[in-house]
């Protein structure tokens, strides 16, 4: 079973950091995993996207994800100016950093299936002292879809971080017990 | 069969990087390279990993990648195992001294992350900067996913240094789509690489002990016969390349060939491709396929030397063949792969018709889709609709 993924964030935030450990963590798992940036000029703050592929099988499709099962975004003001439900599969799901319920979320942007939200901004600022929020996210990801373990997940962000890793991870655990859904 | 490799081996790790790690592995020299835009993570990464002492090689940021080519031309003749990278302007850039490379029989290794040449001004993938550097003389090889990407760097050291070959080795890997991108790669132990390719013994070198002179002027008596001698040195190791790949298979079970196809069993029509768009191209070949439509593909590896008879063996019984270039020769026959093959093709008395595309220019995503209506376009040529002039897909008019 493929999954694709699509990461929103603006640049500094690091959407493309969280497609990387994503995938690492499925290949850890003896899985497969695909990760790469939406190839741009790459500006701090500028909207930017980054996709990642999970699969059982040996992945050979390596243009961007068009029909993401889930989709990723780091930053709430993007809401505003980027479709960021465009392509979604069927049953695909939505995860985004806000404060706000995921049913205010779905109303207010008019966002087609399945919404959730955390308030990743707050768990990152709290827990790793600064607001980058992509770490946290993974764990909301996790939170929806399970995808892939998450001491796989931890094992690359230590892998990533070194002594910073720690407080990625009691984030990422933080917004697995906090996301909330917009479904049943 | 070799055994499976240990889990240890298998890591989840960016393109690029596992390249300047086999660079490593392969115990390298000298690394010369000019090292800001355009570049990849390899020589940041060679640099670091000499910095940092875990490579015992004499790193030389150069100021231009003329200069960088030209250094590596120097350490190579003076006996070093010698690695760069560049990528499409740095490429351009480098142009004059590729030929001297050639021509003084030095084993450089360089990957090539191929990507488009300005103007406008571009970073992003095609094969517009290698299709200039077809003719230097340099054995050229396209790989298709990142395992193969660092596989081909042993492979490219264990022929380049042949002393039956002696020829630099250019690795052409797809810029972006493979060499910004993360997935599995199985490394090679350190103990199977230095099986595969030993030290470095160089056949001529330079020395003051033992003076020689390499690079001497050419006069209309002996330019001829020397450009001979090199287009026959060229041609010839294909059997070392060949031999080499099988060496390999032994060693790590995958298996290599200049030609591959895949899917041709009855195959009516095939698409051709060469370098990261051809696993793409798999996708939507097994898309086909399962909706009974007889279509299949095959990818060129080995480029220089071109392997004209396994290609004419791949491609002689189908109907309509679908060449999808990566570069647009501005002003001629279309894309070159096209050209090229056409030649070879063309005093085959069996032989199929071409169509001609011209798809991924300067980082124009193809998607799926996009070689699925290829082969639909090219099947219906089979069907009987008139030969079409080559196509930019996806152009906006």
């Amino acid at each position: 079973m493929l999954y694709e993924i699509r990461f929103h964030g603006r640049g500094g935030q690091g959407a493309v950091t969280s497609a990387e450990l994503l995938a690492q963590a499925a290949i850890a798992e003896g899985r497969f995993g695909q990760a790469f940036p939406s190839f741009g000029p790459e500006r701090r703050g500028a909207p930017v996207m980054a996709f990642a592929r999970v699969s059982d099988e040996r992945i050979r499709n390596r243009s961007a994800v068009y029909h993401p099962n889930a989709v990723l975004v780091l930053d709430p003001s993007l809401l505003k100016m980027v479709d960021v439900g465009k392509g979604l599969a069927k049953d695909g799901v939505i995860i985004i950093n806000s404060a706000n319920s995921p049913q205010d979320l779905q109303k207010e942007y008019s966002l087609a299936g399945k919404v959730a939200s955390v308030d990743a901004l707050t768990i990152a600022t709290t827990i790793i002292g600064r607001p980058i929020t992509n770490t946290t996210m993974l764990g909301a990801l996790l939170a929806a879809t399970k995808l892939v373990e998450i001491g796989r997940l931890e094992e690359a962000t230590t892998n990533r971080f070194g002594p910073l890793a720690k407080r990625n991870i009691l984030a990422m655990r933080k917004a697995i017990e906090t996301t909330a859904f917009g479904w049943s | 069969m070799a055994k499976a490799a240990p889990q240890s081996l298998r890591k989840g790790i960016e393109v690029s990087i596992s390249m300047a790690e086999a660079a490593m592995q392969a115990n390298v020299d000298v690394v010369a390279a000019y090292p800001i835009t355009p570049q990849t993570h390899i020589v940041e990464h060679l640099s670091e990993l000499v910095a940092d002492g875990r490579l015992d090689a004499e790193f030389v940021p150069v100021e231009s990648e003329h200069s960088a080519m030209s250094a590596c031309c120097g350490s190579s003749a003076s006996g070093a195992r010698t690695y760069t990278a560049t990528s499409s302007q740095g490429l351009a850039l480098m142009h004059e001294i590729l030929y001297i490379a050639s021509a003084l029989r030095l084993p450089i290794v360089m990957a090539v992350a191929n990507r488009a040449l300005s103007g406008p001004i571009s970073i992003w993938n095609d094969h517009g900067d290698i299709m200039a550097e077809r003719d230097t003389g340099w054995i050229q090889v396209f790989v298709e996913n990142g395992q193969e990407a660092y596989d081909m760097t042993f492979h490219a050291f264990r022929v380049a240094e042949d002393h039956g070959v002696l020829l630099p080795y250019m690795i052409n890997f797809d810029g972006f789509i493979l060499s910004h991108v993360i997935e599995p790669i199985v490394y090679w132990s350190q103990e199977l690489v230095d099986q595969y390719i030993g030290l470095y013994e160089p056949m001529l070198r330079l020395d003051t002990k033992n003076p020689i002179t390499m690079g001497p002027v050419g006069i209309p008596d002996i330019y001829l016969e020397t450009r001979k001698a090199h287009d026959f040195v060229l041609r010839e190791s294909k059997a070392t390349i060949v031999k080499a790949w099988d060496e390999m298979e032994k060693l790590v079970g995958r298996r290599y060939r200049p030609i591959e196809t895949y899917k041709t069993d009855g195959a009516r029509i095939l698409l051709l491709t060469m370098g990261g768009v051809s696993e793409t191209a798999m996708t939507a070949v097994d898309a086909l396929r399962e909706a009974g439509l007889p279509v299949g593909l095959v990818r060129i590896r080995l480029w220089r030397p071109f392997p004209f008879e396994e290609l004419y063996e791949a491609v002689k019984d189908c109907e309509v063949l679908g060449v999808v270039d990566r570069c647009l020769s501005t002003g001629g026959p279309g894309g070159p792969v096209a050209s090229e093959i056409k030649g070879a093709l063309y005093h085959k008395d069996k032989r199929p018709k071409v169509v001609e595309f011209i798809a991924g220019i300067g980082g124009r995503d193809v998607r799926v889709e996009d070689f699925q209506d290829m082969a639909k376009k090219t099947l219906s040529v089979a069907d009987g609709a008139p030969l079409p002039p080559f196509e930019l897909v996806g152009v906006r008019e």
